[in-house]
């Protein structure tokens, strides 16, 4: 185990972040895409999310999608995880809406299968805002072999990130 | 009184036979006349003969292939003279190559011009060897003419002698080309024919299997030239596998005649194979058979080939327990996409000497369970066992196996081995029961975020039989299903370093994942380390102390 002294904290040492901006034209609606090396993703809200930033309070986290498909629903079986519910990289995870009234539409990112939705959030929704790296994660994807590298080729790494948040607040002030 | 006659001859061609008590043409009775005439006129050897008669004394086919022939011979010439009257098929032209041979002699056995079955006597011998002995058996392809001689033998035994198997027996296995199976069909309708020919009763169908003729002959003189008995329980194996150039040629009709028997396989270099013909062969109606196939067929221009000769050796199971002291050693080969991650593992280290030693082809290394490839594993050390595939040599002292031991030690400070030995397959069982059942004692490494002080962490020692939610990590969720599975922390026991630190000595059940069980893995095992302190846990190193199964059985030093 790598970690030094200071110790990364969580789980995050064997995943690759990617981030994936302004998703659908909507400013700052950021999402991050932990991919471990062994090509599963587990799906995050960005430290810029609306829904992250201070004064929010999220009043609702539905997984209905649409009338006939709620990812509540989505059972995988098996080591090939039959059954699961398959994502394009526009698919819509959840809806969350805010105590001011605005609903957020949380993306898949990335091409792959469904494998979990985070129910702990239903429950605590709290823990999307206090933990939304860890615990407060919203599904884990499993991309498909031949793809598991290019399904991050549009995202953001962590530096790029970086330079985009820094050009946000610059153009800000 | 005939056949005491026909005794004499290979009594006194074979006199080492004796001893065993023989047995002689006695065998055949005279219904089986028409039978061997036929066959032995159309060019099948003596040995086939027999077996179609169902002639069921091992002995006589042990018999020279010469003496078999001219007792035969005998066998007509007497049953001719003896019923002189009778008067034989005249439906069916003689064999034509018969006829033409110069066998003056035989012409006692022909009262109507060309219409009996030429039968060559016992002084026209040269004249039927060509025929029969020199000739490549239509039935068999010589599987129980040449490959029955002493020269064939000596080159099995050369091939089994220099692969330096260490053996007490063994057990001999062959594999025929398929064809033979067509040719015995063809060679079983033409004795039917001419059974009905001649008005007789049909034969019985259940002639001798020719494997078990050429086992009964071959399996005294391997033994002999060997120095070991056959046995059918043997786990030493001598494989013979025959080919022939023609099969597929023979064969193909069947194809035309029963296409959805013949479905082309990936692994298999023809269709032709022995139970797809076999299958094809009880489809085909008899008319559509004898219609592609009659009998007799054209004499085979070629022998069967002995294609591979080969032995195996069953496999040997080694046993024993093992440490890992490195953090950098998997502990099978970790290799992803082709490209391996570190360049040793846990089983190559142990295996290479066990292979260098036991002269396997391949190994198979199972344990009780496993640890990451970053974990230590002290104590006494993971139950381990491997399966030698083919090994050559199998006959260990405790001493020598003790000796391997030491090498294995010697060999790397990564790794120790104790209690080596050899078991049983069946023994591993109870390996593998352990894995699930038994429990293991671990030694964690923990950070946290937040500050601790002594009693913020003292509780944990406090707490039994704790019951976890554990869904699948993350980390082996690509290869594993999807599942929650409940598991017990029996007892857990914290020592203190510093502000960020503390070791956590833990009893679980097997089949709990720790590093899980400390960072929570994004809140999928529940409760975690992290939970109970309400901080963010890490682990930092996390060492196996012991693996609690009690198999193998500890060996004294």
């Amino acid at each position: 185990m790598a970690a030094g002294a200071a110790g990364p904290g969580g789980a995050e040492r064997y995943f690759t972040r990617w981030y994936k901006p302004d998703v659908k034209g909507r400013p700052c609606e950021d999402f991050c895409v932990l991919q471990h090396s062994n090509r599963i993703c587990v799906i995050t809200l960005a430290e810029a999310h609306p829904l992250l930033q201070s004064g929010k309070t999220i009043k609702n986290i539905n997984y209905q999608i649409s009338a006939n498909c709620s990812r509540l629903q989505n059972k995988v079986s098996g080591k090939s995880k039959r059954g699961a519910q398959f994502l394009t990289e526009l698919a819509p995870l959840c809806r969350i809406s805010s105590s001011d009234g605005e609903e957020y539409t949380i993306y898949s990112c990335i091409r792959g299968r469904l494998i979990e939705v985070n129910e702990n959030i239903l429950s605590n929704p709290a823990l999307l805002q206090e933990k939304p790296s860890t615990e407060g994660y919203i599904a884990v994807v499993l991309p498909k072999f031949e793809e598991s590298k290019s399904i991050t080729q549009g995202l953001l790494t962590q530096k790029e990130y970086e330079e985009v948040l820094l050009k946000r607040r610059s153009s800000a002030s | 009184m005939r056949s005491a006659a026909l005794l004499s001859e290979p009594v006194l061609a074979s006199a080492g036979r004796r001893a065993r008590g023989l047995p002689s043409m006695s065998s055949l009775a005279e219904k089986d006349r028409p039978i061997v005439q036929l066959l032995l006129n159309t060019g099948t050897c003596p040995r086939c003969i027999l077996r179609f008669c169902c002639v069921g004394s091992q002995m006589l086919y042990r018999h020279p292939h010469k003496d078999l022939l001219k007792d035969l011979q005998e066998f007509l010439r007497k049953s001719q003279e003896e019923e002189d009257t009778v008067c034989l098929d005249v439906a069916h032209p003689p064999c034509k190559r018969l006829r033409l041979e110069p066998g003056g002699e035989g012409a006692d056995g022909l009262k109507h011009n060309g219409a009996v079955l030429q039968l060559p006597s016992a002084d026209s011998g040269a004249a039927a060897v060509g025929c029969s002995a020199g000739n490549v058996c239509n039935v068999c392809l010589g599987i129980l003419q040449e490959f029955c001689e002493a020269d064939f033998v000596k080159k099995v035994c050369q091939k089994v002698n220099a692969a330096d198997y260490q053996f007490t027996s063994f057990v001999f296995s062959v594999s025929l080309p398929p064809q033979l199976s067509v040719r015995e069909r063809a060679a079983w309708l033409g004795v039917k024919q001419q059974m009905r020919n001649l008005g007789l009763p049909l034969p019985k169908d259940d002639i001798v299997q020719l494997k078990e003729a050429y086992k009964w002959i071959i399996h005294p003189q391997l033994s002999e030239e060997l120095g070991v008995p056959a046995d059918g329980k043997s786990l030493f194996e001598v494989s013979v596998v025959f080919s022939h150039p023609e099969t597929d040629e023979e064969c193909h009709f069947l194809a035309t005649a029963c296409p959805d028997c013949f479905k082309p396989a990936k692994n298999k270099q023809s269709v032709f194979t022995r139970m797809a013909v076999i299958k094809a062969l009880e489809k085909i109606k008899e008319e559509d058979f004898l219609k592609h196939f009659p009998w007799p067929p054209s004499s085979p221009k070629n022998l069967c080939d002995a294609l591979e000769i080969q032995c195996n050796n069953g496999a040997v199971f080694v046993a024993g327990r093992y440490n890992k002291y490195s953090r950098n050693l998997p502990q099978t080969p970790w290799i992803i996409d082709g490209e391996r991650k570190l360049e040793s593992s846990v089983e190559e280290l142990i295996s290479e000497h066990l292979m260098a030693q036991f002269k396997a082809d391949s190994f198979n290394f199972s344990s009780s369970g496993r640890e990451d490839v970053d974990v230590r594993t002290l104590g006494n050390g993971r139950p381990f066992a491997i399966e030698l595939v083919n090994p050559r040599r199998i006959h260990f002292t405790a001493e020598e196996m003790k000796r391997l031991q030491q090498a294995i030690n010697d060999s790397s400070d990564k790794i120790q081995v104790r209690d080596l030995q050899l078991v049983t397959r069946e023994a591993i069982g109870r390996m593998k029961e352990g894995e699930e059942e038994k429990t293991k004692t671990y030694s964690a490494l923990i950070w946290t975020d937040k500050a601790i002080q002594r009693e913020d962490i003292a509780f944990l020692d406090d707490i039994k039989e704790l019951k976890l939610d554990q869904k699948t990590p993350l980390r082996v969720l690509h290869r594993r299903p999807l599942a929650v599975r409940c598991r017990l922390i029996h007892t857990m026991k914290s020592e203190y370093i510093d502000e960020h630190h503390f070791r956590l000595h833990l009893k679980t059940q097997a089949g709990t994942y720790i590093k899980e069980f400390v960072h929570g893995d994004f809140g999928r095992t529940k409760p975690n380390i992290g939970s109970l302190l309400n901080r963010t846990a890490d682990i930092l190193e996390l060492d196996v102390e012991s693996v609690d199964v009690d198999w193998p059985p500890t060996l004294a030093d």
